[in-house]
């Protein structure tokens, strides 16, 4: 379980690559793509907040769909809270390092002990990595290219899948991750990037309502 | 200061509140069966989600394109019990071959 953390440490580490690249090639410098990977931490939120100003949007609306996307985070926290059990500084530094992949993979495992050691190893190893590659992605712009032809644009998703195939066997599980795909896609071209994903959280509300 | 240091620095400080008040939040507020019915869900809809969008959008527009094979090729070795880094490397592999031939 160990090695499956550090693999999907690796594998979305090695995403980070797309984002340096993508960061430096949409105008900003590599202290920035650098400090966002450090600070902010959150791969959607990240591209978000560089996509909304290289397409020419403002520092708000920046700052407001970055935040959008981040407040799933929050979300996770509330889930791993229950599990890690922690106060003071371990909290603040679990909060760090509580995004999609550390939740994922921890909540992928049958039993707690093993859902704790699955959310520090994959959070740590995501953090080691991403910040890594973002460096060398930054660095490196103009050798990378398209990110596509490496098919760097589909480890995540993929990752996602194979953390949620095992939950799927639970019948509500299997229904919401149904609905929430299939709502996410309808709504996508009438509201602003971060809703469809962020109002999923009224299907949880139904589906787990009984 | 620039405005893209500006926006840097409050969404990634923003963004880490959000992370920290989530783990913050009192456990008694969560001690209800229906609200630990609900937050069980809360990863499973948000990841699948984040999948859709991930897979199938440019731009938060609906696209269907070469990712679609790399999913595939994903869904099919996990339904296979393939090892983790397989399913991975297996998808992203599909994904970019292709994307190279234009299939």
């Amino acid at each position: 379980m160990k090695r499956d953390s550090l693999s999907v440490g690796l594998a979305v580490g090695a995403a980070g690559v797309a984002f340096g690249a993508v960061a430096v090639a949409d105008h900003f410098t590599v202290a920035q793509a650098c400090f966002l990977s450090l600070v902010l931490f959150s791969g959607a939120s990240q591209f978000s907040l560089v996509a909304v100003m290289s397409a020419g949007g403002s520092a708000l609306s920046a700052i407001v769909t970055g935040t959008f996307l981040g407040g799933r985070n929050g979300l996770y926290g509330v889930r791993m809270a229950q599990i890690l059990k922690l106060k003071g500084w371990k909290r603040a530094l679990a909060a760090q390092i509580t995004i999609d992949e550390s939740t994922g993979v921890a909540i992928a495992q049958s039993e707690l002990e093993d859902q704790k050691t699955a959310f520090w190893y994959t959070g740590f190893g995501v953090y080691v990595f991403w910040n890594l590659f973002t460096l060398l992605g930054a660095l490196g712009a103009k050798a990378i290219g398209d990110t596509s032809a490496w098919g760097l644009d589909v480890a995540s998703p993929a990752i996602f899948c194979a953390v949620l195939f095992p939950r799927l066997k639970e019948r509500k599980m299997l229904i919401a991750s149904i609905l929430a795909f299939v709502w996410a896609l309808s709504i996508t071209e009438l509201v602003p990037a971060g809703v469809p994903i962020i109002s999923t959280v009224v299907i949880a509300a139904l589906v787990g309502w009984k | 200061m620039n405005s893209q240091w500006i926006a840097v620095i409050i969404t990634s400080l923003a963004c880490y509140a959000l992370k920290f008040i989530g783990h913050a939040i009192p456990e008694i507020w969560l001690a209800h069966p229906r609200v630990q019915r609900i937050t069980n869900l809360i990863p499973i809809v948000l990841l699948s989600s984040l999948v859709a969008m991930q897979a199938f959008t440019i731009k938060t527009k609906f696209f269907v394109d070469h990712r679609l094979a790399g999913i595939a090729v994903a869904l099919i070795a996990l339904k296979a019990k393939l090892p983790f880094p397989v399913v991975v490397v297996g998808a992203m592999a599909t994904s970019a071959i292709v994307y190279r031939f234009k299939i």
